[in-house]
């Protein structure tokens, strides 16, 4: 059972992997390696390369060189479009039609049964806008929406480019409880954020820095070598030590 | 093997039907660009039935092979707005993370775009070959075929140009660069023959003047003639080939 050799495989593997954009490497050579079942927060400050890793891992990101192996496949294999689940920072839904004709139409694309809709609209709290045209809800309302599209098919790998920006206190706890419970049930996530406070959900962290990554660590071990239980602290003080240093 | 490739067919297949649903889907829910879609074509045919009210015989010749420019005119800026929105909005990237297939995206989008052309030739057929009395000797039902391949036609140019533009702004721009030199010299204004020799051999390279050679076919002689099978060849080779061009431009990988 191929399966089973996987499962302790890492959910990705990056070695030396850099990525060019209009003629400017903006990521240089990163390596880490993300183990399955686990929320990885990506944080960093905007610009930092956050989306451009994000873009890389999902295999839409042209022009990457290194390795880069996302559930024992390279990143981009045909194999891997069922398997990871992908939701842009500007949510990439279709705002003319309704709810659940956006979710039924990727359901199609994917294979899933269109019995999956209903569990999943009521996993994201959208049971009762199913028929509601996208464009006329609002914007956490709207996130949800692109966030139900990623996780059509139970995706192994799910990325999220800052599903919880801008959105109300409520709804992004509400969210947070969702991730970890999707990490819980084994699929990996990789999540980003350019909020600090967000990191104390996350199983583990990456800390980058203009497309370097700074730290890999857990939240707990990043606060304790920072001597500070505020992460947004901590954060700063290790990118002014590292960039003191550089 | 052959279960193998019919299970990839199917899988083709269904997603294409499921991009055909989706994109009709998002034309109803704007019934006024239907609407323009549907009523411009009639009120410029019948336009052009009153400016010829006087020579009816050359309002036969004018208003036959204008009935293949509604079609290219409509689906290049339907397609190229659509497919734009499609590249800025992230849903492009989105659809080709999925196991999609590029032919079957843009079969979903021939399928809705060239019924929505069947819809608006049989609107301004009706009306031209009712109320308007305008003669056309072939078969009715060639005349929608050949617009159908042209609507194709004009799905691939605005795939194309969607490609080259930023906003809707510029692609709206594409559409007299595009469409309006075909226009000036399909044979509309003058026959092909009659051009100087430069710009015959420039019509001939344009797919509109096959499409227009062969609406004056149809408006000249009774049933199908070789040459009318010719130009409808050459008008679906070049819709082919647009939409072929089209899709090399629908890149999994972006910078």
């Amino acid at each position: 059972m191929p399966l089973e050799i996987h499962q302790d495989a890492p959910a990705v593997e990056a070695e030396r992997l850099t990525v060019v954009r209009g003629g400017i490497e903006v990521l240089h050579g990163l390596s880490f390696t993300i183990i399955p079942g686990r929320i990885t927060g990506l944080l960093g400050p905007s610009g930092c390369g956050k989306t451009t890793l994000m873009r890389a891992l999902v295999g839409v990101q042209a022009r990457v060189s290194g390795r880069l192996e996302i559930l024992g496949e390279p990143a981009g294999a045909p194999a891997l479009r069922r398997r990871v689940g992908y939701m842009t920072q500007a949510p990439s839904v279709y705002g003319d039609i309704t709810v659940r004709a956006n979710l039924t139409y990727f359901a199609a694309l994917l294979g899933v049964p269109p019995a999956a809709i209903d569990p999943l609209l009521e996993t994201v709290d959208l049971g009762a806008e199913a028929h509601r045209r996208v464009d006329t809800l609002s914007g956490g309302q709207l996130t949800r929406v692109s966030l139900a599209c990623a996780l059509l098919g139970r995706p192994r790998l799910i990325v999220l480019d800052e599903p919880t920006v801008g959105l109300d206190p409520v709804l992004r706890k509400r969210l947070w409880d969702l991730f970890k419970e999707i990490a819980a049930g084994g699929a990996t996530l990789v999540v980003s954020s350019h909020v600090m406070d967000e990191a104390r959900h996350c199983d583990e962290l990456l800390l980058m820095r203009e497309g370097r990554i700074l730290i890999h660590d857990t939240p707990s071990a990043l606060a304790a070598r920072a001597g500070t239980d505020d992460l947004e602290h901590a954060f700063l003080t290790l990118i002014e030590s590292t960039g003191a240093s550089a | 093997m052959l279960k193998l490739l019919g299970q990839a067919g199917e899988r083709v297949m269904s997603q294409t039907l499921a991009t055909a649903r989706r994109v009709m889907s998002q034309l109803r829910h704007d019934p006024r660009t239907i609407a323009l879609v549907l009523v411009v074509p009639c009120v410029l045919m019948t336009t052009l039935r009153f400016v010829y009210d006087h020579h009816l015989r050359v309002f036969d010749q004018a208003g036959t092979p204008l009935l293949a420019v509604f079609p290219l005119a409509t689906m290049f800026v339907v397609s190229s707005v659509a497919v734009l929105r499609e590249r800025r909005n992230g849903t492009l990237e989105r659809l080709l993370t999925t196991p999609i297939s590029r032919l079957a995206l843009l079969g979903g989008y021939a399928i809705a775009f060239a019924l929505l052309a069947t819809v608006q030739a049989i609107s301004v057929c009706a009306l031209a070959l009712g109320p308007l009395d305008l003669h056309v000797a072939g078969p009715t039902a060639m005349v929608l075929v050949l617009c159908v391949a042209i609507a194709i036609l004009g799905m691939g140019l605005g795939l194309l140009a969607s490609a080259f533009a930023q906003t809707e702004f510029q692609v709206v721009q594409f559409f007299p660069a595009a469409i309006y030199p075909q226009m000036l010299l399909a044979g509309l204004l003058v026959a092909r023959q009659r051009m100087p020799g430069v710009l015959h051999a420039i019509s001939d390279a344009m797919p509109l003047s096959y499409a227009v050679d062969a609406m004056h076919h149809l408006s000249h002689q009774h049933g199908v003639a070789p040459a009318l099978w010719g130009d409808l060849a050459i008008v679906v080779g070049f819709a082919v080939a647009s939409v072929a061009l089209g899709a090399v431009t629908l890149r999994r990988q972006t910078a």
